[in-house]
This record gives C-alpha cells, structure tokens and sequence, in this order.
C-alpha cells in the first residue's frame, strides 16, 4: 500500500484552471502559437520533496530573492494507471497530499523551467489524506500571518478524472506517483525570511521558511 | 569493467561483460536470447538535454541555447537494450536521438566544473524517441513528446568513468536497418559534461543514479513499424532497439 509520504515520481500540470487561462491572456502569438492541446505537465524529481515538519526551511538557489507559491493537491497513485477512461479513473487514485510548489518566479511557460522549479526543497508535501471530491477545497495561503491568497478548487479545466485519462493516454502513472491538479499562473511571491502556511480543510497544513541560497 | 542488469531465471542480476558475453556474479555465462536486458542502472532523476550540439540546432532552425536546454523523464520512458518501442496509428514523424548518457555516482551539490568528473559513474547510450506530431510549445519539448512509456531505451553497458577517460571525443552513430543515418561526436556538445554538472548541481542535489542524456547531434529520420534501430557510442556500446506499429504493441498474447 502507499507510504505515509509518496515515493513514487511527483507530476504536475500548468494552465488548468479559469483563472490562470484568464492571467495569462492570450496564446496566439508566438512563442505558444495556439492554446495547449493536452495536458501540459512537468515533474518535480526527487531533490525537491520536502516533508514539511514545523520547522522547515526551504532555501531558494543563489541570487534568488523571491518564490512563486503555488498551493495546490496531488492525487496520489494507488495503483498501475494507464489508459484509463475518466469514469474509472478515480478508482486508481489512493489519496491526496497537499502541496506547495515552489518555483522563482516564470512568466513564460515556452521552455521547461527546471531551474525555476526544480531546486532542492521546492517541494513541500503533506502525508498521505483520504480521497475527497477536490471541487470543495479551498485552499489558504497565508505569508506572514496574512491571508495572499484563497483558491477554490472547483474552477479547474481538467477535473481529476478527465486529468487522469488524458494523462494516462501516453503515460502510465504507478502507485506512490503523484499527479498535481494545477498551480495557478503567476501565484504570490513570499520573500526572503518570509514565512509560509498552506491550509485546506480536512487536508491540514503546511508551514515552512524562506531562506536564501548557501553560497558553496 | 562494463556493469549491465538483466532478468534471468525469475530475478533480476548484476552482470559483467566478459569477452562479449554476460556474466552473472557467481561465474556463469550466458548467452544472448537466455535472459532480458534491463537499463543498467535503476534510474532516480533522468535529465535530457536539447540542442546541445550546435548542428542539430541548425537542422531544427534553433540558434544555439545561451544556457542548456534542460528538460526531465519519468522512470515510465526508460526502457532497456532490445526492447520494443510502440509508434502510435496517428504518428507522421517519430525520430531516434542518439545520446551520451551519463550516470551519477556521488551526491554532488555546488559542483565546480573542474571536479565534476569525480561524481561521474560511468557512461552508457540512450535512445530519446521523440514524435514531432504532439510537440507543442508549453515547457518543450513537452512531455507527451519526450515522456511516452518505453520511448527512452537505455543501454546496455555501463562502463566505468575510469575507462573512459575522454568522454569529450566519442563517435556517436545510428543505424536503421543497418543503414547510417547519423553520425557524430560528442565533441561538439556546446555544453560539456564538466559545464552540465556544474550548472544542473548549482540548484538541486545530484544523486547516484541519476542519469543527464546529454544530447544529440545532427541526422534525424523518421522510424516506421519493423525498423531495427541501433545507436551506438564508440568504446561504449550499441544500443538495439525495435519499432512496432499499434497492432503489435496491443496485440493479446
């Protein structure tokens, strides 16, 4: 069965919610040349998870002043999924984890944004929760006490099942990988020194520390 | 010494190569066609490279990258030496990539350029399939361009980095149905082992098993069902690999 924390291969996917399709405006001139087809998705390797414990600090690459803080869900895989249709897709899922993705901030999602987002801790993730119906959830970010931000879940363009069946078409998702549902284009920026609190009911929190980047 | 894996005789093996043959640890040799080759090395973060030689970047009208074009693949893609690779129905162009690949020995973090060598492992090949038909130009090469199961063969050697001692100057060659379509050398990469190390562990942590595919020169043709492709590096191996048409990759046993 799956792990207090997953350990599989974490996804995610840009441009599925209104609100970010709306942000970011237009996407018929170059460099997009048209709105997305499939899912558009990106991975979150192993250097960027971080189990969050009270006292966790997450520290930005040098030079790196502030961090986009993408609240977000992960569906978390409990079994082989592939090719699935989206009125069986649920029944591969085993839970959701709660999810900050970190990223510097990018407003260009042309090329992959590895360093933007795949830096070591850019990951902060809950354990293991029980599988709720997602479009009930909103999710809370708070920096430094203050409310930046309050995301409904239920605008999202790809609902879970339909996410899970798209994705699967080309790729098999196995058990203890993760599939985030969406971060919203241009999310707040926490600074140096800030601190951080993601919340959704029945899903807990995370809590963690921007730090700058050790120099080597 | 050059390192495989393999599935033999219900469990998987760390195998030597000796004189051409498979070696199990315990002095056996097999022969090819008794076992199954699996990736050499059982991959954490799989790196990939694009345009990272500078006549490739010419062949796709891309001015060269000012810094390496970095994009990643999930352990799905990888697949291992003589395995098959599905082309789907509605595929019009789907290419082979000829890659050195190169694997993680030590955790490194702030690598500087002059010691990256030290955490280098060892070397093997890769084929990083790509069909043009799905490119679209959100984080491209997207992935269900560059992410498809068993579109990454892997292998079948690893050889030691202490064999290897100029990964710089490496003939890379592909061949369809014994035919050459693609030839080079890693000495024209733009950014080098040492540079891609340096800069790939100036933000996140580099781990033993993880593996940079670190591009691939000019030579691109489309592969149809039936092809027989093998990509070789010179001193490293030949990697074998098959495509197969929708029929065949579903057909019921």
């Amino acid at each position: 069965m799956i792990n207090a924390f997953p350990r599989g291969t974490v996804y995610g996917v840009i441009l599925n919610d209104a609100v970010s399709v709306h942000r970011i405006g237009s996407l018929e001139e170059a460099p997009y040349k048209g709105a997305p087809q499939a899912p558009v998705l990106y991975l979150k390797p192993a250097n960027t998870r971080c189990a969050c414990a009270a006292t966790t600090t997450v520290n930005l690459p040098p030079a790196a002043k502030t961090v986009e803080v993408a609240a977000t869900v992960g569906l978390v895989i409990g079994c082989a999924a592939a090719r699935l249709q989206a009125d069986q897709a649920l029944a591969h899922v085993a839970g959701l984890v709660l999810a900050a993705d970190l990223s510097l901030p990018h407003a260009s999602y042309y090329r992959p944004a590895i360093r933007e987002k795949c830096f070591d801790g850019s990951l902060p993730l809950s354990e293991v929760k029980p599988l709720v119906d997602i479009a009930g959830l909103i999710l809370v970010t708070e920096i430094d006490g203050a409310v930046v931000d309050r995301r409904p879940l239920d605008d999202l363009i790809r609902p879970p099942a339909q996410l899970l069946a798209d994705v699967s078409e080309w790729m098999t998702l196995n058990a203890g990988d993760v599939l985030l549902v969406g971060v919203r284009y241009q999310a707040p920026q926490a600074g140096i020194g800030s601190t951080v609190r993601i919340s959704a009911e029945g899903l807990g929190s995370l809590h963690f520390t921007i730090a700058e980047g050790v120099a080597a | 010494m050059k390192h495989g894996r393999i599935s033999y005789n219900g469990a998987v093996h760390q195998v030597t190569e000796d004189s051409g043959r498979v070696r199990l640890a315990d002095g056996r040799l097999l022969q090819e066609g008794d076992f199954q080759w699996l990736p050499p090395v059982e991959v954490g973060t799989v790196f990939a490279l694009g345009l990272n030689y500078a006549d490739h970047a010419r062949e796709l009208a891309f001015k060269a990258p000012e810094v390496p074009l970095v994009f990643l693949k999930g352990p799905n893609t990888i697949t291992g030496h003589n395995a098959k690779t599905r082309r789907p129905a509605d595929a019009t162009y789907m290419h082979y990539e000829c890659e050195l690949a190169v694997v993680i020995g030590k955790t490194g973090k702030n690598v500087a350029k002059a010691d990256a060598m030290d955490i280098v492992a060892g070397y093997t090949v890769a084929n990083d399939y790509a069909i043009r038909d799905y490119l679209e130009n959100y984080y491209r090469p997207n992935l269900r361009v560059k992410n498809r199961d068993a579109c990454t063969p892997l292998g079948p050697w690893l050889v030691d980095a202490a064999d290897l001692p100029n990964p710089g100057a490496l003939k890379l060659s592909t061949r369809v149905n014994g035919k050459t379509t693609q030839e080079g050398t890693t000495a024209d990469m733009i950014f080098d082992i040492p540079t891609l190390i340096e800069y790939l562990s100036s933000f996140m942590t580099l781990n033993p098993g993880d593996v940079i595919l670190t591009g691939t020169p000019e030579g691109l043709a489309d592969v149809k069902p039936g092809d027989v492709i093998e990509t070789e590096v010179e001193n490293i191996c030949c990697l074998v690999n098959t495509i197969v048409d929708d029929q065949t990759w579903f057909a019921p046993v």
